[in-house]
């Protein structure tokens, strides 16, 4: 730019004069702030001390408040510093900063020990919120079920519908094509460590009884979970940010009737169907390598699916996933409405519900295994 | 002290067509903005005043054109060039566009840390600097844009878009959404801080308090071209339809009292 900018220091008999010279600009900020800094030093060698400014060609809010901070730090000592030669232009400019008072300092939160406990203890506490909010949406599900149920025009069926193809429609190759793989995978593995017995036939057994209790229903239910849990708390999540649920309230509807049942019910029914595909996926997977792989044909795999299974494991199966579904819905549309201001806030809702829902899908497995076990299915 | 002379063009828009699938939006558009000037752009809703604002800051492509900022032109500018003429503009977004995720203090400050290496105290010491040059009192700087009203939240984006000092601002429509008393505080800032820093002001505005208390200029969008430009006597002379309904219509009679 034009010139170099400096600060000179000039003797006038007793006093001292500052002269600011070339642009003071924010381009030049670092070495502008280092010659203040230098400068405030003189506080109180002089009795007097001047800051000349007409040789200043370009000032903005920069250069102007590192004048301004000249002026204070070298009035502090006593003599009162004064701002001479300051041009038409700049003077507002000037007087525009010379309103900053003290500055506000960051509020930092101690990082201690103490706060470390504080930070478990909070934790702690809000699982018990967490479970609470749980049971509250459940509830407000159900209460949102039965004021359809009695005025059944209220039943937002073109949103059932969207959402049904969203999660289920839309799901069913990723799900077929991994249930496929795992049920291919579980028959290699079998084949593998049932050879060194001379028990390869019990692959199936094993296949059958893993595919259609367990495997089928909880991996299809974690993909679900991620795929579809995260979705919904996005959605309701930004909704929540951009005032759009408030706007639904204020126009009378309930939120939980609009947003989140055609939603639930959605996933309800999505689940089951994709957990009998997943099912069927992984015995086509592991009969096809057990032909291959162990060379058990179809015919003989067939045969010993039906001795070995029973239409109770299917059951079990099935009456898993439209609970899974559930709280995976409610788990989702909890964590939505609980998105904050900020996009922050958006994601942390967002990795929560996807971690949250796998988290209780796997615990209500665990308490259908006891419950199974102890009806004696 | 300018060192330009005060006619020269400091955005200089020529022949810019815009589309966006088969709607032409801009169409072969000339607009000069000259230095040191506040230009209020004015036109009928969906007309593309914020596409032309989008498209000169480079958000929206062109079709054809040429965009000359500060005499350099943004085509033919290497990376380098342009992001030092994005260094010397600043933007605000019509709703503010704050990042949510960091507060007041740090939303101003982010400009500032990226392009220049002062110290933290210098950096405090100019965040509080500009919250007061927008009217806002230094307590709010800790504080999440979400916690923050309307009105506050153009005032912070104007701080931020004025955080590295720059030469021009875009505004799009900084008044929209306040009070006529906050709206009318915003044009005099807007007007002071012009006086004060130098700046040159490209306005996208509805607000006609606005166009006759802050504009030096007013240009009119409509078809895709610029229709008028002039002083607010030149858009009262104008015998066009839509700009004798505009500055003739009620609320004009209104605002001119």
């Amino acid at each position: 730019m034009n010139g170099d900018r400096t600060l000179e220091r000039i003797a006038q008999g007793d006093g001292l004069a500052l002269c600011a010279v070339g642009p003071w600009t924010a381009r030049f900020a670092p070495v502008l702030e280092r010659m203040v800094a230098d400068a405030e030093k003189l506080r109180g060698t002089r009795p007097d001390i001047f800051i000349d400014v007409s040789q200043v060609s370009k000032l903005d809010t920069f250069g102007a408040w590192l004048i301004e901070r000249l002026r204070r730090s070298l009035s502090h000592g006593g003599g009162e510093a004064i701002i001479a030669g300051l041009s038409e232009n700049y003077s507002s400019l000037v007087d525009e900063v010379r309103r900053v008072r003290e500055t506000p300092d960051i509020e930092t939160s101690p990082v201690s020990i103490t706060a470390m406990l504080d930070q478990i203890g909070r934790t702690v506490v809000g699982i018990g919120g967490t479970i609470i909010g749980l049971v509250d949406m459940l509830g407000a599900v159900l209460v949102a079920s039965g004021h359809v149920l009695v005025r059944p025009r209220s039943f937002r069926m073109t949103s059932t519908i969207h959402h049904l193809e969203q999660v289920c429609w839309r799901a069913v190759p990723i799900v077929v094509l991994i249930t496929f793989l795992i049920g291919c995978i579980i028959a290699q593995q079998g084949i593998f460590h049932f050879r060194r017995f001379g028990a390869d036939i019990f692959v199936v057994d094993m296949l059958g009884v893993l595919v259609l209790r367990e495997i089928g229903v909880l991996l299809v239910a974690i993909m679900v979970a991620g795929r579809s849990g995260s979705a919904y708390t996005a959605e309701l999540g930004s909704m929540k940010m951009r005032e759009e649920i408030d706007a639904l309230r204020t126009m009378g509807f309930d939120p939980i009737e609009v947003l989140v049942l055609p939603r639930m019910l959605a996933l309800v029914l999505a689940l089951p169907i994709l957990a009998f595909l997943g099912a069927m996926a992984a015995l086509y997977g592991g009969g096809l390598v057990a032909w291959l792989y162990g060379g058990v044909d179809p015919e003989a795999f067939l045969l010993r699916l039906r001795d070995a299974i029973s239409i109770d494991h299917f059951i079990v199966g099935m009456v898993k996933a439209p609970v899974m579904a559930a709280v995976i819905g409610i788990v989702a549309c909890v964590e939505g409405l609980a998105v904050q201001g900020s996009a922050e806030s958006l994601g942390q809702h967002t990795t929560s519900s996807v971690v949250k829902g796998i988290f209780f899908v796997i615990v209500m497995d665990g308490v259908f295994a006891i419950f199974f076990a102890s009806i004696g299915m | 002290m300018m060192v330009q002379p005060i006619s020269d063009a400091i955005i200089r828009v020529r022949d810019i067509t815009v589309q966006f699938g088969r709607t032409r939006v801009l169409d072969g558009l000339d607009l000069d903005v000259k230095r040191g000037e506040i230009l209020g752009f004015v036109g009928p809703s969906g007309a593309g005043k914020s596409v032309l604002t989008r498209t000169i800051i480079g958000l929206v492509p062109k079709v054809s054109g040429h965009i000359e900022v500060f005499g350099i032109d943004l085509d033919a500018a290497s990376s380098g060039e342009r992001r030092r003429v994005e260094r010397r503009w600043g933007v605000l977004f019509q709703q503010g566009a704050l990042f949510s995720s960091l507060t007041v203090r740090q939303n101003i400050q982010f400009p500032v840390r990226e392009y220049l290496k002062v110290s933290q105290r210098l950096l405090d010491e100019i965040m509080v600097a500009k919250l007061v040059m927008v009217g806002l009192k230094p307590e709010v700087a800790d504080r999440y844009p979400s916690e923050l009203s309307g009105g506050m939240i153009k005032r912070v984006a104007l701080a931020r878009a004025l955080a590295l000092d720059p030469e021009l601002v875009f505004l799009d429509e900084p008044t929209s959404g306040l009070d006529p008393i906050g709206a009318g505080e915003f044009d005099e800032l807007v007007r002071t801080l012009q006086r004060t820093l130098g700046l040159t002001v490209f306005m996208v505005t509805h607000d006609l308090d606005s166009l006759y208390t802050a504009c030096d200029r007013i240009a009119v969008l409509g078809n895709g071209k610029i229709i008028a430009a002039g002083s607010i006597a030149d858009m009262q002379a104008s015998q066009h339809p839509w700009l004798r309904q505009y500055f003739h219509g009620k609320r004009a009679r209104a605002v001119i009292g």
